[in-house]
């Protein structure tokens, strides 16, 4: 155990510190939810990738830097620190390129990863379907393979897919077996969204803006050379990405840190009511920081993150509700207050962090199921019935 | 950075969770609390592997070690629910007298009895030495020196005692400043990392019952009532295990006015976060186990009490997170005057 940095660690940080105080726009951009803001979130992404610090745990000759994970944990407490902008391209990044790296063939990671950390391709997510949310492994969505092998005609409906109104790709999995067992028959597609026969229906979310969509395929046609992994085995392929997801690079704790470290800010300005729930923001914060570093030191030891990946994810998505619900508090009267009132404090920020907030316990797999996940799979509880 | 243990260490927490396991079994801690004499095994057993003597150096007889080497094996000892002072002996004491801490001697600690350990003393009847704070002094007193009020509370094993004597030149320590406050610390953690191996035996016991006992034709622990109570309560205990690793750290590492003030912080960290683990596994296992649970014949009380009567030992989790308050807000305002 060494919970210092090393040269090389300190080194990294500073360069990294740097960069960003060069570069980080001054200020903030719109929204990504917007069609603008989301224009100028994917410039900011070809910005990071000019300098190579859009994916840094990447391999180099993908436009990353092999940052090992305590690099990519540092990395991301500068950016937080920075007051960088967010990550348009977070489900294509952090979920699908690891999981192009385990299982894609050489061919798609030379068509889809330096496309991906560049901000030219953006992705979405499309796991749900209106009759499969919890139980994803019910979906319906057929893909079917055309007589000569080369392609799949998709028929069916994604929804809830984050970033899916502006995106240019979606990945999800589609039933291709449909007398296989449910979880087997399914198989991981990646899908453009300009192909004839995909409609995407922008759905408005909690705060107005347009964060997910629905997406609807009728006879849409895709080649079969944007298979992710063998046919029929796309659960196990999103089995990778949801655990990597759960686990480590969702939420990196820098997020939480900053939260609390604002939330501190707060307190300051305030009466001096909430002593106790702003301290425990703290902790929670940096317990969550410190439950990170020991998961990614594990995983650098040879280790894995199978199903206690669940337990990080019920923390966070848990810790950020208390923390919002908790800056509301302070803000009183005007907690409620939306962007753009002339009373509104820091823009309405408290607010829209808070809306977003309650999203955490929701997506990524509930958290109820992720409560039944330990209870199956780390504590060795019978399965229900 | 790296935030793992050793494969030594980790060797080094099997040996004693094996010997543990096989010296004091639950009939022993059972019989300890039934007034049943105390076998000498377990303590003799630890102090053979130079536990009690860990952080003692290796000039004074003591293995070397530091705090994050020791950290395991306490939680080791929370997991039976061990009945000597080996907080007090291998945490505190052998800080401060490394050749006593070195051998078989058990240690008691009673310092200020008006700050937040308390004023009675756990051990004091099985201790052949204690520790105890006259002012800004730590005085080193033998047992037959003292005497003892039994203060009979629900542990029936880790026994609390109000204390009488007399401070003199003869049993003063040479101590540097700040010797109590570190002691403090020391205790504290230690105690956060008992509480640990005390909430994963309970979560363990209480996943075992839940596998076997059967209503409505299943097995309970195939509700999702039942599953989400113990998910709840191992949640708590793994995110009190980093915090209570890196209070180790920070124990073993101060070398300046700034890093006791971070000791302080972490430690309170850990002692808030394991007591809170404790409390709630505690909880959650006998809500799963039902009335069996409730009963004196069921082994879950022994550790139910141990859980409560830690947590509150050393400062409870409120304390703890009023001195982290402290330090991240600065001090409580004053009450408004009326």
């Amino acid at each position: 155990m060494d919970l210092t940095e090393t040269g090389d660690e300190e080194a990294f940080r500073s360069e990294a510190r740097e960069w960003l105080a060069a570069h980080v726009p001054a200020s903030p951009l719109a929204s990504f939810d917007t069609a603008d803001g989301f224009e100028q979130h994917r410039a900011w992404e070809a910005t990071l990738y000019e300098g190579r610090w859009s994916a840094v745990s990447w391999p180099a000759e993908y436009g990353g830097r092999g940052a090992n994970y305590i690099k990519w944990l540092i990395f991301e407490e500068e950016y937080y620190r920075a007051g960088a902008p967010g990550r348009v391209n977070q489900n294509g990044v952090f979920l699908l390129g690891p999981t192009i790296m385990e299982v894609g063939t050489d061919e798609q990671k030379a068509r889809f990863l330096p496309r991906m950390a560049s901000g030219k391709d953006i992705w979405c997510q499309g796991w749900s379907e209106p009759n499969a949310g919890s139980d994803l492994a019910s979906i319906r969505s057929r893909a079917v393979l055309a007589d000569d092998g080369n392609s799949w005609v998709i028929n069916g409906q994604k929804t809830w897919c984050s970033r899916g109104a502006f995106a240019d790709w979606l990945f999800g999995m589609f039933r291709t077996d449909p007398g296989a067992e449910r979880h087997r028959g399914l198989t991981f597609i990646l899908v453009p969204l300009d192909t004839p026969g995909v409609t995407v229906r922008p759905i408005a979310q909690l705060d107005g803006e347009t964060g997910f969509a629905e997406v609807f395929f009728e006879d849409a046609v895709v080649s079969a050379e944007n298979t992710l992994g063998e046919v029929n085995q796309g659960w196990r392929v999103a089995m990778a990405t949801a655990g990597f997801e759960r686990g480590v690079s969702l939420r990196s704790p820098a997020r939480f840190v900053q939260t609390a470290e604002r939330l501190v800010g707060l307190f300051a300005r305030s009466d001096g009511r909430l002593r106790d729930e702003v301290t425990a923001a703290w902790m929670d914060a940096e317990g969550y920081r410190l439950h990170t570093y020991m998961t990614v030191s594990r995983l650098l030891d040879g280790g894995t993150i199978g199903a206690e990946a669940s337990l990080n994810k019920i923390f966070w998505s848990e810790m950020d509700v208390r923390m919002h619900e908790t800056a509301l508090q302070l803000l009183g009267d005007q907690a409620l207050l939306v962007p753009g009132a002339p009373d509104a404090v820091d823009d309405a920020r408290w607010l829209d962090g808070y809306l977003f907030s309650l999203s955490g316990p929701i997506y990524a797999g509930t958290n109820e199921i992720q409560r039944n996940v330990i209870a199956d799979r780390v504590l060795n509880l019978p399965r229900g019935t | 950075m790296h935030f793992a243990f050793t494969e030594d260490q980790l060797l080094f927490q099997g040996a004693v969770r094996d010997l543990l396991a096989k010296e004091f079994p639950a009939g022993e801690l059972r019989a300890v609390w039934s007034g049943g004499p105390r076998s000498s095994g377990p303590w003799a057993h630890l102090a053979e592997m130079g536990v009690p003597g860990l952080v003692v150096p290796s000039d004074h007889g003591g293995l070397g070690l530091d705090e994050v080497d020791l950290v395991l094996l306490l939680e080791e000892t929370g997991r039976v629910a061990l009945a000597e002072p080996v907080v007090e002996t291998a945490a505190v004491a052998a800080r401060i007298l490394p050749d006593v801490a070195a051998g078989e001697t058990m240690v008691a600690i009673g310092l200020d009895p008006a700050g937040p350990c308390g004023p009675y003393v756990a051990f004091a009847d099985i201790a052949d030495v204690l520790v105890l704070q006259a002012g800004d002094e730590l005085h080193a007193v033998p047992s037959g020196d003292v005497a003892l009020v039994a203060q009979p509370c629900v542990d029936g094993v880790r026994r609390i005692f109000s204390v009488s004597w007399t401070p003199s030149a003869l049993t003063r320590l040479e101590v540097p400043p700040g010797a109590a406050a570190a002691a403090f610390d020391r205790g504290a953690w230690g105690t956060a990392a008992q509480l640990l191996g005390v909430a994963d035996r309970m979560i363990e016991m209480t996943a075992d019952y839940a596998r076997e006992r059967e209503q409505f034709g299943k097995p309970i622990g195939s509700f999702q009532a039942v599953k989400h109570l113990l998910a709840d309560a191992l949640l708590k205990l793994d995110f009190a295990r980093p915090v209570v690793y890196r209070a180790a750290w920070s124990v073993a590492r101060v070398a300046d006015a700034g890093d006791i003030e971070l000791r302080a912080r972490d430690v309170s960290m850990a002692k808030a976060y394991a007591s809170e683990a404790a409390v709630r596994a505690a909880r959650v296992a006998l809500q799963v186990h039902g009335a069996i649970g409730y009963t004196w014949e069921h082994d879950l009380h022994l550790w139910m009490k141990r859980a409560w009567v830690l947590a509150g030992a050393w400062g409870d989790a409120r304390w703890h997170r009023e001195r982290v308050a402290g330090w991240l807000l600065g001090p409580p305002p004053a009450p408004a005057v009326s």
